[in-house]
């Protein structure tokens, strides 16, 4: 295994700025869309007093989640001692703080009061698992930047395992904190489950991996960079085991929840007679984000070529999309269980009468302020790629893989 | 000094629970009451705990008066929907602190009627989750939102087990000097507090209520007329299970 | 028609078009309306009030949403009541409106004035 370099992504200027553009285009527009919520006020969306968090927490908490997930790689190299991960190491972290950068931007410009960002800073409520978050975002942030510092600079050698170690239980943590934003609701019958905080730290796995690789794949591929077989197979496979988890840990979640007879309705809601839902648990959740990767990633042909690669991440981040749609939204449509054993034959304020779930379609601001979201993690990383050395100079096998040999 | 002060305070409450239990027409009654009463000048404390107890046997079938009394004394009626909203949508956007609700039971199929609203629990899942502490359970049991500090993340509506809590979705023009009301920042009922600091004993909905199905008062005074139902009459809360302790019962449900 | 009456003409038409503008316009509000107008100084001296107006106020309403404290003369509520004029038509015109007692100053200072996106700006219903 020879030593990696690091150099600047150094395709043609035009190009860059091309993809720039593009990505800013996309920002301002999401941008008028946010002025346009903001001043005219939440009634321009879809959300209501029943669905309160709509298609942008979606975005959010999914680019959150794959925001820890991202880290991964990295943690793989430094936690673990995987070396054939360490050159990997610097694009995980910077597309870690990207991804949180996105999210969060989607969350915080959601507010009704968006404005009001500093009191959020400066008024804590410390039973509150969303002020623990804030503080596990910003912590996150600086975390990952001192792990990029000591990455690069061999002055701090020293530091980088430790703080790589740091890092790796703080994003732990991070999306434990995330998952328990709905695993502590008691209110509500699809959240209230411990198994929630668990299952979204395999989800970022899954989701974050995904995001690496297809980010890693193209700009290397615009760049004439090279990857080798080997790496690509060893991520492909590791990606594989974190979609196998997800299915698994929904499994259990939904096990647990038919076992309990109090659960039966919003078991039949999401897995039979929820309608979207249903279609987007077993279409988006499974299908798509779980069972046709793994079966791309198992298969003999397909599995190793770049295409099928390429093809399982993006189905794994569309079905990871899915997935938060009806673990929020779906939560949220269930109407709540306030009279058990009884049914409500009407109400004044849309309480699931003859326990009819309530109504949600995105607006199309909603829809614009997600999709910036995800172009600002690309933006913030192709920037960040293009002014430091964060890409290996090559990833081919003579150089990644430790058990090379020419053949 | 303000011991004394304390119990003419506390002997205030008790001969007004007291009217409210005798008379025939609470609101008229209780309305000359407050003619003499005067804005609160020392903090709220917890030997007070408001709370209501409502007869579901009472509340009666299509009758609203109580969501009417409170769109109207909280300045819910002043809530416009915003010039090119789609009306369908604005209904489940407009901002409700009372609602009526019929339930049926899957049993036996008797229909029971009743109006839900906060339940001002003791232990408000809604308190826990707010990030900046808008979101408060005074000193006297009324669970309410700080405005100045509420970001509107509506994470307590998220939390909520009783969907109490309204967002306010678009600009309102027009507000009530006690009800400030504004974009972007939640609220829900409040027990209608600008009328117990300014000494007034009862509440809108329990005003309008002909049919007595609402009795307000100070839970923590055994001698209340809300303490006194509780005691003689079976009483539940809503989602018991929570162990919430909540200020609002139910009997008859 | 001579010059003269077309200037004539001109000149009434801009005058009228103007006053039907701002006729329009909720009331133009009369100076001295306010019970402010008639009063020697505030609540508190003027320097102070000045000075101090917002921590006065903030203070309050903490004291008002957290404590139940409604009686205390820092109240913003005072405020509009007392410095909200009318206009002609003995209509009261909102403190925050352009030139009026809050906005007058704020606008001038650059000073965002946010207590009226929720409070009320005329004075009470009752």
């Amino acid at each position: 295994m020879k030593k990696t370099h690091f150099s600047e992504w150094g395709i043609e200027s035009p190009r860059y700025w091309g993809i720039l553009a593009v990505l800013g285009a996309i920002i301002a527009i999401a941008g008028v869309a946010v002025f346009y919520m903001e001043h005219s006020g939440h009634w321009v969306t879809g959300m209501t007093n029943q669905v309160v968090w709509g298609l942008p927490h979606v975005f959010a908490i999914f680019l959150i989640v794959a925001a820890s997930g991202a880290l991964n790689v990295a943690s793989i190299g430094t936690a673990f001692d995987k070396k054939v991960y360490q050159p990997l190491g610097r694009l995980s972290a910077l597309l870690a703080i990207a991804l949180l950068a996105g999210g969060l931007a989607v969350l915080v410009l959601d507010l009704g009061q968006p404005g009001r960002l500093l009191i959020a800073m400066t008024h804590y409520n410390f039973k509150s698992i969303f002020a623990w978050n804030i503080y596990l975002y910003t912590g996150f942030f600086a975390i990952v930047a001192a792990y990029i510092w000591f990455m690069m600079d061999h002055r701090m050698k020293a530091w980088y395992k430790p703080t790589g170690i740091f890092a790796f239980v703080w994003r732990l943590l991070l999306t434990t904190g995330t998952g328990s934003i709905f695993g502590f609701l008691v209110a509500r019958q699809g959240y209230d489950a411990a198994i929630l905080a668990p299952m979204f730290v395999i989800m970022s796995f899954a989701y974050g991996l995904a995001a690496y690789l297809l980010v890693l794949m193209f700009v290397f591929k615009v760049d004439g960079r090279e990857i080798g077989g080997v790496l690509l197979r060893r991520m492909k496979n590791l990606l594989g085991v974190f979609v196998a988890a997800v299915l698994y840990f929904t499994l259990v979640y939904h096990l647990a929840n038919l076992y309990g007879t109090e659960n039966h309705a919003y078991e039949a809601f999401i897995l039979r007679d929820g309608g979207i839902y249903t279609l987007l648990f077993w279409g988006g959740w499974v299908l798509v984000g779980c069972l046709i990767p793994l079966g791309i990633i198992y298969h003999p042909g397909m599995g190793a070529t770049r295409g099928g690669i390429i093809a399982a991440s993006t189905l794994v981040i569309l079905g990871g999309l899915a997935t938060v749609y009806v673990i929020v939204i779906g939560g949220q449509v269930f109407p709540m269980a306030m009279f058990p054993g009884k049914t409500i034959v009407a109400s004044g304020f849309f309480d699931g009468v003859n326990g009819q779930p309530m109504l949600y379609s995105p607006s199309l601001p909603e829809i614009l302020l997600g999709v910036g979201g995800v172009a600002v993690v690309l933006l913030l990383t192709f920037i960040g790629i293009r002014m430091l050395r964060f890409l290996p100079t090559t990833l081919s096998d003579e150089v990644a893989d430790p058990h090379y040999s020419k053949s | 000094m303000s011991k004394v002060k304390h119990q003419g305070r506390r002997e205030f409450l008790k001969t007004s629970a007291a009217a409210a239990a005798v008379t025939v027409a609470p609101g008229v009654m209780l309305h000359t009451l407050s003619a003499e009463a005067a804005p609160r000048t020392e903090a709220v404390t917890d030997k007070v705990r408001w709370g209501m107890l409502i007869d579901a046997n009472k509340c009666a079938d299509g009758c609203n008066d109580c969501v009417s009394a409170c769109d109207k004394e909280n300045g819910l009626d002043l809530v416009d929907m915003p010039e090119g909203a789609d009306q369908g949508l604005w209904e489940r956007q407009r901002p409700r602190w009372i609602r009526q609700v019929k339930l049926k039971d899957n049993l036996s199929g008797k229909i029971t009627n009743l109006p839900m609203m906060c339940q001002h629990c003791e232990m408000p899942p809604c308190v826990d989750v707010c990030p900046t502490g808008a979101s408060f359970r005074r000193a006297d049991g009324i669970v309410m939102v700080d405005r100045h500090t509420c970001i509107g993340c509506r994470y307590c509506m998220m939390a909520c087990p009783y969907k109490a809590r309204s967002f306010i979705h678009a600009e309102v023009a027009e507000k009530l000097t006690h009800a400030p009301r504004g974009k972007g920042c939640v609220e829900s009922c409040n027990l209608c507090v600008h009328r117990l600091d300014n000494g007034d004993t009862t509440t809108a909905c329990q005003d309008a209520c002909k049919h007595q199905a609402i009795v307000f008062g100070d839970l923590s005074d055994p001698e209340s007329a809300v303490s006194q139902a509780l005691k003689n009459y079976p009483s539940v809360q809503i989602r018991a299970d929570l162990k919430l302790n909540t200020g609002v019962r139910y009997s008859n449900i | 028609m001579t010059r003269k009456s077309v200037i004539m003409f001109l000149a009434a038409s801009v005058v009228g078009l103007l006053f039907s503008l701002t006729s329009v316009q909720a009331g133009e509000a009369v100076e001295g309306t306010a019970k402010a107008d008639k009063l020697e100084q505030c609540v508190e001296p003027t320097a102070v009030m000045r000075r101090n107006h917002f921590e006065f106020i903030k203070h309050q309403r903490d004291l008002t949403v957290h404590n139940g404290i409604r009686s205390n003369k820092h109240s913003l509520s005072g405020c509009v009541d007392c410095h909200a004029r009318k206009d002609a038509s003995g209509k009261a015109v909102p403190v925050n409106a352009e030139g009026q007692f809050c906005s007058g100053c704020h606008d001038y200072a650059a000073v965002s004035l946010d207590c009226f996106s929720c409070h009320r700006t005329v004075p009470g219903e009752k």
